[in-house]
């Protein structure tokens, strides 16, 4: 693994130096976009965006799990988890680009 | 939502911006995020989440219709971990389904 890690910061720049905004507004700009998927996702909707992936929230039924450290039974309660599927584009782009620098 | 319905809902959020621009935006973050994940670094986007790439093992599988052993070589997949506040507001009790 190249082990680096982005974060807001570099997507900001590359938003920079993109579109002819400020930083400042380029940082907004990203954070809009984030916190309109997580806000879509809330309520519930698919979000797709077509060569990255789709984000989809599935309900999960309640079910017993336990302390893997006592080993007691406990309940887990039923619950919404958000699951990320990769388009095809986004797994070719990946396995192209990581068996070209990794041994 | 659709990429498109999302270029459109900051586009009514930002009305001084041209959407062309906003659609440039848009495309280059998860340009971002794809390049980044196809040299294997890591995003992390913290309260949304973090994507990250995972190898996967070469291994013998199967085909399911002939039951022939096929070779799988070893692959990379894209992961994405939800981040704790999303998680914690996709479970939050919801205020009667306003939009």
């Amino acid at each position: 693994m190249a082990g680096k890690t982005v974060t807001r910061a570099q997507l900001s720049e590359a938003v920079y130096q993109e579109v002819g905004l400020s930083r400042n507004e380029s940082a907004d700009l990203v954070e809009s976009v984030l916190e309109e998927i997580g806000k879509s996702l809330i309520r519930g909707d698919t979000v797709k965006v077509s060569s990255f992936g789709s984000f989809y929230v599935r309900e999960k039924g309640q079910r017993v799990g336990r302390n893997p450290k006592t080993g007691e039974e406990v309940p887990i309660l039923p619950r919404r988890v958000l699951v990320f599927r990769p388009s095809h584009v986004l797994k070719d782009r990946i396995n192209s680009g990581l068996s070209k620098s990794e041994g | 939502m659709v990429k498109s319905e999302l270029i459109m809902r900051l586009a009514e959020m930002n009305p001084h911006l041209y959407q062309r621009d906003i659609e440039r935006i848009v495309t280059t973050i998860f340009d971002e995020i794809s390049a980044a994940l196809a040299r294997g670094d890591r995003v992390e986007l913290r309260g949304f989440g973090a994507f990250s790439v995972k190898r996967r093992a070469a291994r013998v599988a199967r085909n399911p219709r002939t039951g022939a052993a096929v070779r799988v070589e070893e692959k990379h997949v894209p992961f994405f971990k939800t981040g704790k506040e999303l998680r914690a507001a996709l479970n939050q009790p919801r205020p009667a389904e306003t939009k």
